[in-house]
C-alpha cells in the first residue's frame, strides 16, 4: 500500500535529518571557526595559514585571566549544582518537600537564563531589593553601599546565577535517572541494613545515579565555562570571561579582529574541553578514594546538619530565583522608587504603556522564531521515536552522544564558525538563519522531554489497533499522537521556553537584523534602565509561562469528556 | 469462513526453541493453548497477528482463509485480537471504538446502524456517547469484544480476556465470547492458564510444557 510506502519513507529519513540537524551545523561551525584562527578567511583576504591569530590572542591583556575566570566559574558552579543536588536527594527524596519542589522544576527551568540573572542581580545589586529591605534597619545603610554585585572580581555572582540554573536542570535530569537506577529498591535495602537516609543515598544510590547523570553534568559544565548572557549579566567586566571577550571581538568594527576572535573561539572550545577533562579527572579520583568508604560500613556521615545544609540552600537557591523575578515585577511598575524604601514609592503602569510600542517587533520576531523552530523541532522528534517503535529497538548510545552534542560544544565557538561559514556561501543573515540556529538548540530538549512518555507507551495500543485493521499513519495519528498529546505538548512548551531564552544564536546568526526580547533585556541589562529592563525581562519570563499554561490547558480541554486521559487518571 | 492453519510452527529464543507447534483450528472451533508463565504462549499469539518481537525467531507458514498471512503486515491480516486489558481508546467514545476498525463500506448512516445494532445485542443501546472511562469492566469487555467483530476478523485471538473480570461475571462473558465466535464460525485461539476457561470453551487443548508442545 502507498500509505504504508510513504509512511516508512517519512519515519525512514526523519531521524537522519534529525542527526544532521544535531550534528552538522555543530561539525562546519567548528570548522568554520577553526580555519580563520589559523589564517584561512578569503573573504577578509586571509588566503594563507599562519598563526599570526595566535600570536595576536596570546598578547592580549588579562587573557590568563580571562581563561582562569571561565574555568574557576564553570567548575566551581557545577560542583556546587551537584553537591546541592545531591544532599538535597540525600536527605528529602520520596519526601513530601521532594514532591512539592518536583512540581516546580518545569517551570523553573522554563526561566530562561537571561531573566534568572538579571532577576538575581536587582535582587542583590547595593540598590537592590535585599539591600532595601534589610536597610536602614538592620545595616544602617542611608545609602547604597559600596560594594560589587554584579560583576565582583572573583565572579562569585556569576557563580551564584550560574547554580541558581544548574540546580534545577539537575534535578530534573535526576528524576528521570533515579527511576532508571532503581534508587527506591537501593535504598531500602541501605536503610534496611541500619544506614541513615543521606548516607544510603550517597553509598547505595550515588554510584548507580552518577553514571546516568554524566552527560547532563557535563552540558552543564560546558554551558557554564562558555556562557555569554549569564556572564554579561552577573560576570566582571574587566577581564571578562573569555566567551564574552571572544563576542566582543566578533563585533569588533576592525574587521581583521575576526581572525584573532576566530583563535579566541577555539580557546575557549579548548578550555571547556580542559574543564571537562578536570572533572573527568576529579571523577577518578573521587572514585578511587571512596573505594574504602563505601565499605567501611558507617552507617551515618553527619546526615543530619548535612541535611539542614541541604535544605537551607535549596530553599536559598529557589528563594533567590522566586524573590529575584518578584524584585522584577517591581522595578516594572516603580515610579519613584528612592533608597532605601522598601517598597516603590509611586507605583504605576507608565512604565509597562511607554514600552509597548517598543516590544511589539521583538515579540513579534521572538515569537516567529520560538514557534518555527519548535515545530521544526517536534516533527523531527517525532519522527526519529516512530523510528524508533518500528525497529522496536532504542537507539544505540551514539545517537546520544549526537543529542548532547549542541550541549556540550560551546555554541560562542561553533555559532561563530557558522556565521562565517554563511559569509563564504553567500547566504544573508536573517530570520531564517536565527531559526536554524534555534532549532539546533531546541531540538535535543524536546527529545529529552517527550522520549521517556514515548518509550514508555503499552505497545498493545498500536497492537489492538492494527489488529482491527489500522494503517500506519492511522496508527500514528489516530492512536499514539491523541494518547501522547500531553507530553508531546509538554515537550513543546520546553522547546519553545529554550529557543525563547537564546541569546547567542540570534545575536550572530541574525547579524542584528532580527531583535528578539533576550537580545534587548540583555543588552539593556548593562544600562542603567532597571525599569526597562525589568520590563524586557519579565517579557522573556511571560512567552514561556504561556507556551506552559497552553501546554496544561490544552490536552485538559480536548479530553474534558474523555477521563481516561485527564491527569490524575489512571 | 475458513480455517487458521499453523503449518510446522516453531519459535525460538536465541539458541533455545521455545515452542513447536502443528495444527488446524477449524471454523468456529475454539483451541485452548495452557501452560505455565513464560512458555511463549503470548508469543505464538504475536506472532500470529504480526507483532512478534526481533528477540525471537519464528519458522513456519500461517494460513488463513487460503492466503499464507505470515508474510502480511499485521493490519492486513484480519486476525483480531483481544487482551486481558480490553484498551478501548480512552480519546473516542464507545462509538468511536466500535467505529475504528469497522469496514469502510456502506455509507456513514448504515455503519452507525450496524454500530447501534451491536450495542443493542449486548443491552448497552445508550452507550454510544459515553467516555469509555466510564463503564464497568464487563461493559469494557463486552465493547471490546464487539470492536474486534465488527472489523470482520476471519479468525480471533483471545489472550487471557477472561483473568481480569469477577468471577460472576467471567462465566457470563465466557459463555457470550465462545457463542458469538461459534455463530460466526472464526477460527479462534485462546491462551490460557485457568483450567475452568478451558473447559468452557469445549474445544480442543493443547498444553505446553518447557520447550514444546504435546498433543491434547
Amino acid at each position: 500500500m502507498s500509505s504504508a510506502v510513504a509512511y516508512r519513507l517519512v519515519v525512514g529519513t526523519l531521524p537522519w535529518l534529525t542527526i544532521a540537524l544535531l550534528s552538522m551545523p555543530v561539525a562546519s561551525g567548528v570548522l568554520g571557526a577553526l580555519m580563520p584562527a589559523f589564517g584561512w578567511l578569503p573573504t577578509l583576504g586571509g588566503d594563507h595559514l599562519s598563526l599570526s591569530p595566535w600570536r595576536q590572542l596570546v598578547q592580549v591583556p588579562g587573557l590568563v585571566d580571562m581563561a582562569r575566570l571561565s574555568l574557576v566559574t564553570g567548575l566551581a558552579s557545577a560542583a556546587l549544582a551537584l553537591a546541592l543536588v545531591v544532599l538535597f536527594l540525600g536527605s528529602f527524596l520520596y519526601t513530601p518537600l521532594y514532591r512539592r519542589i518536583q512540581r516546580w522544576l518545569s517551570p523553573l527551568l522554563a526561566v530562561p537564563h537571561a531573566a534568572a540573572a538579571i532577576g538575581l542581580a536587582f535582587l542583590l545589586a547595593p540598590s537592590g531589593w535585599a539591600a532595601r529591605g534589610l536597610s536602614p534597619w538592620l545595616t544602617g545603610w542611608a545609602y547604597p553601599p559600596g560594594y560589587a554585585f554584579p560583576g565582583d572580581a572573583w565572579g562569585l555572582s556569576l557563580i551564584l546565577g550560574l547554580v541558581v540554573k544548574e540546580v534545577p536542570f539537575l534535578l530534573l535530569m535526576s528524576l528521570a535517572a533515579l527511576v532508571q537506577c532503581q534508587a527506591g529498591e537501593r535504598l531500602t535495602v541501605a536503610r534496611s541494613l541500619g544506614y541513615r537516609p543521606l548516607t544510603a543515598f550517597l553509598k547505595g544510590v550515588m554510584p548507580g545515579l552518577y553514571p546516568l547523570l554524566r552527560l547532563p553534568l557535563y552540558a552543564v559544565i560546558a554551558f557554564a565555562t562558555s556562557t555569554v548572557d549569564v556572564a554579561m549579566i552577573l560576570g566582571p567586566t574587566t577581564p571578562s570571561t573569555l566567551a564574552v571577550s571572544v563576542v566582543g571581538w566578533l563585533n569588533d568594527p576592525v574587521l581583521s579582529t575576526r581572525f584573532m576572535a576566530s583563535a579566541g573561539a577555539i580557546l575557549q572550545l579548548l578550555l571547556t574541553l580542559t574543564a571537562l577533562l578536570i572533572w573527568w579527572s576529579l571523577e577518578r579520583l573521587v572514585a578511587c578514594a571512596s573505594r574504602g568508604w563505601y565499605r567501611d560500613g558507617r552507617r551515618q556521615c553527619g546526615d543530619r546538619w548535612l541535611g539542614g545544609v541541604a535544605w537551607l540552600a535549596m530553599r536559598t537557591v529557589l528563594g533567590l530565583m522566586m524573590t529575584g523575578l518578584a524584585g522584577l515585577v517591581l522595578w516594572s511598575v516603580a515610579g519613584y522608587w528612592p533608597f532605601p524604601h522598601f517598597l516603590p514609592r509611586s507605583p504605576t503602569v507608565h512604565n509597562w504603556l511607554n514600552a509597548a510600542d517598543e516590544l511589539i517587533v521583538p515579540v513579534w520576531q521572538t515569537l516567529s522564531v520560538a514557534l518555527i523552530a519548535t515545530l521544526v523541532s517536534v516533527v523531527l522528534v517525532l519522527g526519529s521515536l516512530e523510528a524508533e517503535t518500528l525497529r522496536s529497538r532504542p537507539l544505540q548510545p551514539w545517537v546520544q552522544v549526537i543529542l548532547y552534542l549542541p550541549l556540550l560544544v560551546p555554541p560562542v565557538a561553533f555559532l561563530f564558525g557558522l556565521v562565517m561559514m554563511q559569509a563564504q556561501a553567500g547566504i544573508r543573515p536573517g530570520l531564517g538563519t536565527v531559526i536554524v540556529g534555534h532549532a539546533v538548540f531546541v531540538l535535543p530538549y524536546v527529545f529529552l522531554s517527550l522520549a521517556e512518555s514515548y518509550r514508555r507507551l503499552d505497545p498493545r495500543w498500536s497492537q489492538q489497533a492494527r489488529s482491527l485493521g489500522a494503517g500506519p499513519w492511522r496508527v500514528f495519528l489516530g492512536v499514539r499522537l491523541p494518547l501522547l498529546l500531553a507530553p508531546i505538548v509538554t515537550a513543546a512548551a520546553v522547546g519553545f521556553a529554550v529557543s525563547i531564552g537564546q541569546y547567542l544564536p540570534t545575536v550572530l546568526l541574525g547579524a542584528g537584523r532580527v531583535v528578539t526580547v533576550t537580545t534587548e533585556a540583555v543588552s539593556l541589562a548593562s544600562g542603567g534602565d532597571r525599569r526597562l529592563t525589568a520590563i524586557y525581562a519579565l517579557v522573556q519570563l511571560l512567552l514561556p509561562a504561556l507556551g506552559f499554561l497552553l501546554a496544561m490547558r490544552v490536552p485538559r480541554y480536548v479530553f474534558r469528556r474523555r477521563r481516561g486521559l485527564l491527569p490524575g487518571a489512571d | 469462513m475458513a480455517s487458521l492453519i499453523l503449518d510446522d510452527l516453531v519459535i525460538e529464543q536465541g539458541q533455545q526453541r521455545l515452542l513447536s507447534l502443528d495444527t488446524t483450528i477449524a471454523p468456529g472451533e475454539v483451541l485452548t493453548i495452557m501452560g505455565p508463565s513464560g512458555v511463549g504462549k503470548s508469543t505464538l499469539l504475536a506472532f500470529i497477528a504480526g507483532f512478534l518481537s526481533p528477540a525471537f525467531r519464528a519458522r513456519g507458514r500461517v494460513q488463513l482463509d487460503e492466503k499464507r498471512i505470515d508474510m502480511l503486515p499485521a493490519e492486513q491480516r484480519h486476525v483480531g485480537l483481544l487482551f486481558q486489558d480490553p484498551l478501548l481508546f480512552p480519546h473516542l467514545d464507545v462509538e468511536g471504538n466500535l467505529a475504528f476498525g469497522m469496514v469502510r463500506e456502506g455509507s456513514r448512516q448504515q455503519r452507525r446502524a450496524r454500530i447501534h445494532e451491536a450495542l443493542r445485542s449486548v443491552g448497552l443501546e445508550t452507550f454510544a456517547k459515553r467516555d469509555p472511562a466510564t463503564l464497568s469492566g464487563g461493559q469494557k469487555a463486552r465493547v471490546a469484544l464487539l470492536r474486534v467483530l465488527l472489523s470482520q476478523p476471519r479468525a480471533i485471538l483471545l489472550d487471557e480476556p477472561f483473568s481480569k473480570l469477577d468471577a460472576g461475571l467471567r462465566d457470563e462473558i465466557r459463555h457470550w465470547v465462545f457463542e458469538r465466535v461459534r455463530h460466526y464460525r472464526l477460527p479462534t485461539l485462546m491462551v490460557t492458564h485457568d483450567e475452568a476457561d478451558a473447559r468452557a470453551a469445549g474445544g480442543r487443548i493443547i498444553t505446553l510444557d518447557d520447550g514444546c508442545r504435546v498433543t491434547s
